[in-house]
């Protein structure tokens, strides 16, 4: 039998109560959000439930959204996939703007580890309980988060590049 | 075959300058480093090939060890994170050495205006020929050697020790 979204919903609803919410079908996938502190619990129950089995981490990933109010500016994403129905679905986990911490899950998934170095890298999220958190991509001098929305994506050392010359005014960049 | 460099010339003898003798010897036999890190390279592999055969100019051997080249031929974007290797290879080569500069990237970080890319290998290491070009023909890149050996002729053999070397080295920081 079809792992229904209802079964997958009803067995978080059950077990997580209030921690679980805001359940929608998006492109497909069956997407939810997760208070923070409850990240590792659902993750587990995800993996081991006899029903549920969802045993593959596809991916994590980070959002920043600096328009949102404080508690909701930075966001951790997780895709799983249920190998056995071939059922994804995805997970949103919202995060405080100036502090954004969350547990690790470095441990249930393997993979994670990798995943989670590049979202501190790149994010500045820090994963609590990960055995080695530091910059995995970009040079380890950095002091920014480049994917945060506040800095810059171009270089400022570069000098051959007269915006005027390209059509660009400082209105339409 | 080279031309003579100028001098004077009879029955049985040849007397110039060694300067340029070792000019003509050092531009005929340029030993390249091939630092390939993007489609540039794949370009210079065609140089390399018999269609284009940089061996016509004295460059049969890649030299893949730092310490035995000539000429550094940097092709491709240079990550931020690569700067620093692309530094230590540069002081790893003997006295003396060149560098040629191979394609948009590599000159002036090309369309990857961002925050991972170097801006051009020239803030890390010294330059002197840039070729142009994303990527530049086998044809440009052949120029681009001419180029120097022109360079390497017309030089002092002493040219590490010129004041000039000297501060563009100290420029860099490079001892």
């Amino acid at each position: 039998m079809a792992l229904d979204n209802t079964i997958i919903q009803e067995s978080l609803r059950g077990r997580f109560g209030d921690d679980v919410a805001d359940f929608k079908q998006i492109h497909d996938i069956l997407t939810f959000e997760v208070a923070s502190g409850s990240i590792r619990e659902v993750i587990q129950f995800l993996r081991d439930d006899q029903t549920l089995r969802f045993n593959f981490l596809t991916t994590l990933c980070g959002m920043h959204f600096p328009d949102a109010e404080q508690s909701r500016q930075i966001a951790v994403v997780y895709h799983m996939h249920n190998w056995i129905d071939n059922v994804r679905i995805r997970i949103k986990c919202y995060l405080d703007g100036d502090a954004p911490e969350i547990d690790s899950v470095a441990d249930l998934f393997l993979s994670a580890n990798w995943q989670e170095r590049e979202t501190y890298d790149f994010f500045g999220i820090i994963f609590k309980g990960h055995p080695q958190l530091k910059r995995i991509l970009n040079m380890d001098e950095m002091v920014s988060f480049p994917l945060r929305k506040e800095f810059p994506m171009e270089d400022g050392g570069r000098t051959d590049k007269d915006d005027r010359f390209f059509g660009r005014t400082t209105d339409n960049c | 075959m080279a031309d003579a460099p100028p001098g004077v010339q009879g029955e049985g003898f040849f007397a110039g300058k060694l300067s340029d003798v070792v000019g003509l010897a050092r531009a005929n036999s340029l030993w390249p480093l091939p630092f390939a890190t993007s489609c540039c390279g794949i370009e210079f592999m065609a140089t390399m090939a018999s269609h284009y055969d940089v061996a016509r100019f004295g460059s049969e051997r890649m030299s893949f060890s730092p310490r035995q080249a000539d000429m550094l031929l940097v092709m491709g974007t240079i990550a931020k994170k690569m700067a620093p290797v692309l530094r230590q290879v540069y002081e790893q080569m003997a006295e003396p050495r060149w560098v040629i500069s191979v394609g948009a990237c590599a000159c002036s970080g090309g369309i990857f205006d961002t925050y991972s890319v170097l801006q051009g290998i020239d803030k890390v290491i010294p330059v002197d020929v840039y070729v142009p070009g994303c990527p530049p023909r086998p044809e440009q890149i052949l120029d681009g050697i001419l180029q120097l050996q022109e360079l390497v002729k017309n030089e002092s053999v002493r040219r590490r020790s010129s004041p000039e070397y000297v501060e563009l080295l100290a420029s860099y920081n490079i001892k």
